[in-house]
């Protein structure tokens, strides 16, 4: 459950769960956070909740609301964000749950249901922001008519990557052939070498190194003067590599 | 009607990093055109019954159905189209047994599972799909998702609420609208697409598409175009190697050449007669 943490001059005044769909932010009484200071406006600003997901939104105040620095009229809360409304802060808190099997769990997949929505993500709201996600649980039914194929790309980013890349770079350096002496930088995850239809290996870039795999082709790749299978072969520094006829030598680069 | 010789199929499905079990299940008939992939959800092993029902379901029942009917033809009580009918009938039919099973047994309460299927017949391919399972397509040096997720993050996108780039800050990711078993009835959604030789498709439960982005599936699918195992393999090594939070399934198919219907005169005189 996300939070705020609200604070002035260094001070923790209080915390406050946001467990409502909309949490109001202003100098009024009628307000969630009433914060009693000029420089606040009566109804300052908005956090719009959704599930794990929260969006602040600046109500017109007079003064404005900075987040992290920046004034902003409509922002997509991130943990540690600071939001600032004159003197006082409000620091957003909303950790992905830390435990590894826990974070197993979270992420399992679940149903949003149609029904199941009204209680889980509540109900409308008059601010533009708010209004779409409630649209949402309702419009589920029907949303099958919309026309597929385009390509919108949802979540494709791994949140946490883990030693995306090895460490260090390489290189092939090309010791026979027309191109005899040249450099190839493995920097992309897959490389390819060989001729398509002769003869094709690919040298994939993994956390734990270097490794040639062969692709197509009736003959293997050769390391060191051995034939490889089909198998990945990790690659070690100085290994020297023939493949259609040509040789070339693996090497790490500080 | 049998495809054989125009498609080349590889899949791969690996529970990932995370997760002590695989609860997606994948099965094909390359001969038959016919691929299919779900990713089930619900406590115990009730995620892997839901989605072993769904694949086996839908893959026998369409294998020998398809042996009497013909997919490009228009079926004369409903006026649809035999591949949109045949794949409403048997999902509506893996929905009713998830759906059932569910209901009387506690340990399979609240069991779901995603779906993605995919008919090749006469140059074309239907796709149904129903929650986050994708397809997407290889063509040329584009890669395109075909399918569009029935979740919220998508809903979120396209009301306006998220870009896309936000989305991928989202915590609310795994948040299907849409499940095979969680109701008496479900819509999948259906729409036909034109095939070309050299086209690679691409079906995946979302541990490949959370964990990998399009850009490296994209290179993935066009370096190793030339055998498909090994790009199997290598997606989901990809997916593990980024985390593998999630079980990742993989089904690829390749076109190798043209397979347009077998339509003589006579069987067209035939189809007027019906």
């Amino acid at each position: 459950m996300a939070k705020l943490i609200l604070s002035m001059d260094g001070l923790v005044l209080k915390e406050i769960a946001l467990t409502k769909e909309r949490t109001t932010i202003g100098r009024k009484p009628h307000n969630d956070i009433q914060i009693d200071n000029l420089a606040v406006s009566g109804e300052h600003a908005v956090i719009v909740t959704i599930l794990q997901d929260s969006f602040l939104e600046d109500l017109g105040s007079t003064n404005g609301t900075v987040v992290n620095g920046q004034p902003i009229k409509k922002h997509f809360l991130q943990n540690s964000d600071v939001v600032e409304l004159g003197k006082y802060k409000l620091k957003y808190v909303n950790e992905a749950p830390a435990g590894q099997a826990k974070a197993a769990d979270f992420e399992k997949t679940m149903v949003l249901r149609p029904g199941s929505t009204k209680s889980a993500a509540p109900a409308p709201a008059p601010a533009p922001a708010a209004a779409a996600p409630v649209a949402v649980a309702a419009g589920a039914k029907n949303f099958g008519d919309t026309v597929a194929g385009q390509s919108v790309t949802a979540a494709p980013v791994a949140p946490s990557k883990p030693a995306a890349a090895p460490q260090k770079n390489a290189a092939l350096q090309l010791l026979s052939g027309a191109n005899a002496g040249k450099e190839l930088d493995l920097t992309k995850p897959l490389t390819t070498l060989g001729k398509p239809g002769v003869q094709v290996a690919v040298i994939t870039r993994r956390p734990q190194g270097f490794f040639i795999t062969h692709v197509e082709g009736a003959s293997f790749p050769v390391v060191n003067g051995k034939t490889l299978d089909a198998q990945a072969h990790s690659l070690n520094d100085h290994d020297v590599i023939e493949l259609a006829g040509v040789k070339m030598e693996f090497f790490l680069k500080t | 009607m049998t495809l054989s010789g125009a498609l080349e199929v590889a899949s791969c499905t690996d529970p990932g990093m995370v997760r002590s079990h695989n609860e997606d299940s994948i099965a094909s008939d390359g001969d038959q055109g016919l691929v299919v992939l779900a990713d089930g959800m619900g406590g115990y092993n009730a995620g892997e019954v839901a989605s072993g029902m769904a694949t086996t379901v839908i893959i026998t029942e369409l294998q020998q159905l398809l042996q009497k009917r013909v997919p490009y033809e228009i079926d004369a009580h409903s006026g649809q189209l035999v591949a949109h009918q045949l794949l409403h009938e048997q999902i509506a039919k893996a929905n009713t047994s998830i759906y059932q099973a569910a209901q009387s047994q506690p340990q399979y309460a609240g069991m779901g599972t995603t779906l993605v299927v995919a008919l090749f017949y006469d140059n074309k391919m239907t796709v149904a799909h129903i929650g986050d399972s994708r397809l997407y397509r290889l063509r040329g040096d584009e890669l395109r998702q075909v399918t569009k997720d029935h979740s919220l993050l998508q809903e979120q996108i396209d009301s306006g609420v998220i870009t896309p780039q936000q989305a991928r800050q989202s915590q609310n990711k795994n948040l299907v609208t849409r499940a095979l078993g969680i109701d008496p009835i479900v819509e999948a959604e259906i729409h036909d697409y034109d095939t070309q030789p050299g086209d690679i498709y691409l079906l995946c439960s979302d541990g490949l598409c959370d964990m990998v982005s399009d850009d490296d599936i994209g290179l993935a699918l066009q370096t190793l175009s030339s055998n498909l195992k090994l790009c199997a393999q290598h997606l989901v090594q990809t997916a593990n190697d980024n985390g593998g939070r999630d079980n990742i399934s993989v089904i690829l198919v390749r076109v190798l050449r043209d397979y347009p219907a077998p339509r003589s005169i006579v069987g067209k005189m035939m189809s007027w007669f019906k």
